[in-house]
């Protein structure tokens, strides 16, 4: 119910009801500049968190020269990395080449905007939202982005000329979009249960009281977990760093770029990180709203990204790669049915229990069907291939 | 006095909306036709599909826009992009076709007869082009996703749930024809395996692109083999004119 009349009542950001004025130009440039900001010195800040915390749980220092304790060598990195010479290589496309990286890049940050960070202020009169853009298409902006942000990878590994690139573009692509299905599916879940493509009104839905308005709560914990794993493939983040795995590619799409678009490659690919994890808390965290003190949204936010992201680190010291074949069962034979199911569970059981019993009862009964069927396959393809190697 | 300032601002802001549509459409569109490299073709595509949202934002359809991205954008022309690349046609293509002396007045003449049929079907019925309204969307007021959806699972119930099954049917069939076990025997062995594993790989197209390059003079004796993407996909042993082929020879 509170989510119904929530969707109902929300009609984008009310700063723009008294018609487009000058003030209203100055409160959306200063809101696009600080968006602008709070990506990149979120990006400097995850490119050294990342590093010290990794280099903590392998028992190591971590860079710890440049600035007070370090804190300065990811900005020391990029400075070096735009005065290096911007190489193309002999074999490339230089269009595409050149325009690769920026394709990485722009997506992610679009898709920052509309992430809201606190409830409504009122500056001079105008009441606005802590958020850039309150578009009617809301969430999908995410999806938007995840499937736009394929092609600079795949354009970058396409247009160096060279295969190790090529190879690592075309798993990139292959992953990318094996887990958007299911990346879609479990936004499409936090949708069905606000009622409202609006991210204000999905954080809206989930505000007050004691955490149980979580979606995470809400939703039954399993899409959380999915959208989880299926963003960190989406990001190519260990343990599904496959595209730009060092060992077998040399570092993978990205490995003929130096200065500026190398540098655009890994601010895009941090910046993917802090922006998938704002989402993650959009969705599933309740935004900015935390069990108490309700009027301090945005120091909630930025705390909850932090602890989204300090689990990110924490996979990548943690957990060894996935094979190729075990990365594609994943998205195709578990996540996608499980994501389905849990879309069905949760809106019959935000009809009725017993719908949701119901849905319940069809989705095991469907699992055992799929697991059967898997088995079945398996069994098929071994014999085939045994057979394979018995005839001469 | 803001009031028409807003109002200016409302309707120019549409019709930039349509301007820069129409102009991404055409553009893209122009673009699929002139470039030579099938990859810039496949990326025009992708400007055309911006322009269509574009217009389809224009028309208040901000649920069909962003499907149109995500979807076309996001998935058909990447794997376009995947079996350009896959099959190495991504550096020569059949530029030259047949007979182009009996081609060009044919798409000339088919062209013009789908040029007029779309300008009649705009003029003389709207259900071709859409009734014609300039303030607001026909469907009323609300969100056009709950519209959709309620249009789409109670009047169209039918079409949409046999939309699912054709492309259910459709992935069952493509899964059968590869999974067949009468295999062809296996391709000649080259000098070297293709590095590229994966699964959307067919037996019969193996990646082109992705394999060494067998000698230097293949790359020159290429360009009369690969006529057709078939015939390039086909014949692995002159089928090199990759790059690596070009910068070897």
């Amino acid at each position: 119910m509170l989510a119904a009349v929530a969707a109902a009542s929300y009609n984008g950001d009310p700063v723009f009801a008294k018609g487009i004025t000058l003030g209203v130009w100055i409160i959306e440039l200063v809101k696009l500049v600080a968006v602008f900001a709070i990506i990149m010195v979120g990006v400097l800040f995850m490119v050294m968190y990342e590093r010290k915390a990794v280099a903590y749980l392998g028992n190591r220092w971590g860079p710890n020269r440049a600035g007070p304790k370090g804190w300065l060598q990811s900005l020391a990195d990029g400075l070096k990395l735009f005065f290096k010479e911007a190489l193309v290589p002999e074999g490339a496309d230089r269009w595409v080449y050149r325009a690769a990286p920026v394709i990485a890049m722009v997506p992610v940050m679009v898709s920052f905007s509309v992430i809201p960070i606190g409830d409504t202020v009122t500056v001079a009169g105008y009441t606005t939202r802590l958020q850039l853009a309150d578009p009617p298409w809301g969430i999908l902006v995410m999806l938007m982005a995840s499937s736009i942000s394929v092609y600079g990878v795949m354009l970058a590994g396409w247009a160096s000329g060279s295969k190790y690139p090529l190879i690592g573009a075309v798993r990139a692509s292959a992953q990318m979009i094996s887990y958007e299905a299911a990346l879609g599916l479990t936004v499409a879940t936090v949708v069905v249960l606000t009622g409202s493509l609006h991210t204000s009104a999905i954080v809206a839905a989930q505000h007050g009281g004691v955490l149980y308005h979580w979606n995470v709560f809400r939703a039954y914990g399993l899409p959380a977990a999915i959208f989880f794993v299926a963003i960190t493939a989406e990001m190519t983040r260990p343990p599904f760093d496959l595209v730009e795995a060092e060992e077998e590619l040399a570092g993978g799409y990205n490995m003929e770029y130096s200065s500026i678009g190398f540098a655009l490659f890994y601010l895009a690919e941090y910046a993917a990180l802090v922006t998938n994890s704002a989402f993650f808390v959009t969705l599933f965290l309740g935004g900015p709203d935390g069990p108490y003190w309700h009027t301090i949204g945005p120091l909630w936010f930025v705390i909850k990204v932090l602890a989204v992201l300090y689990v990110y680190v924490w996979i990548r010291a943690t957990l060894p790669r996935l094979r190729y074949d075990q990365l594609m069962d994943l998205g195709w034979k578990k996540l996608i049915p499980a994501s389905l199911a849990m879309l069905l569970i949760v809106a019959a059981g935000h009809i009725s229990w017993r719908w949701g019993l119901a849905a319940l009862s069809g989705s095991l009964f469907a699992f055992i069907l799929l697991s059967r069927a898997i088995e079945v396959g398996r069994t098929q393809v071994e014999e085939g291939a045994q057979a394979e190697l018995e005839s001469p | 006095m803001s009031f028409l300032a807003a109002t200016g601002l409302a309707i120019g802001s549409a019709w930039a909306l349509y301007g820069v549509g129409t102009a991404l459409v055409l553009a893209g569109a122009l673009g699929v036709v002139l470039l030579r490299n099938p990859v810039h073709c496949a990326l025009s595509l992708v400007t055309t599909i911006f322009g269509i949202a574009l217009l389809f934002v224009d028309q208040h359809a901000y649920f069909l826009a962003a499907v149109q991205i995500i979807v076309y954008a996001g998935a058909i022309v990447i794997l376009f992009l995947f079996v350009i690349m896959l099959l190495g046609v991504d550096r020569k293509e059949a530029r030259a076709p047949e007979n182009v002396r009996l081609l060009v007045p044919m798409a000339l003449v088919v062209g013009a007869v789908a040029v007029a049929e779309l300008l009649a079907l705009a003029r003389l019925q709207y259900w071709a082009a859409g009734a014609k309204s300039t303030t607001q969307s026909l469907s009323g007021p609300g969100s056009d996703i709950q519209k959709l959806g309620q249009t789409i699972f109670t009047s169209y119930l039918l079409p949409f749930e046999m939309t699912a099954a054709l492309l259910v049917i459709a992935i069952v069939a493509a899964v059968a024809l590869v999974r067949r076990r009468s295999q062809p025997p296996p391709a000649p062995p080259r000098k070297s395996a293709g590095a590229l594993r994966h699964p959307a790989r067919a037996p019969e197209a193996p990646g082109a692109a992705v394999r060494p390059a067998a000698t230097a003079g293949a790359g020159r004796s290429a360009a009369a083999a690969t006529r057709s993407p078939a015939a390039a996909a086909s014949t692995p042993k002159t089928s090199n004119e990759t790059r690596e082929g070009r910068a070897v020879s």
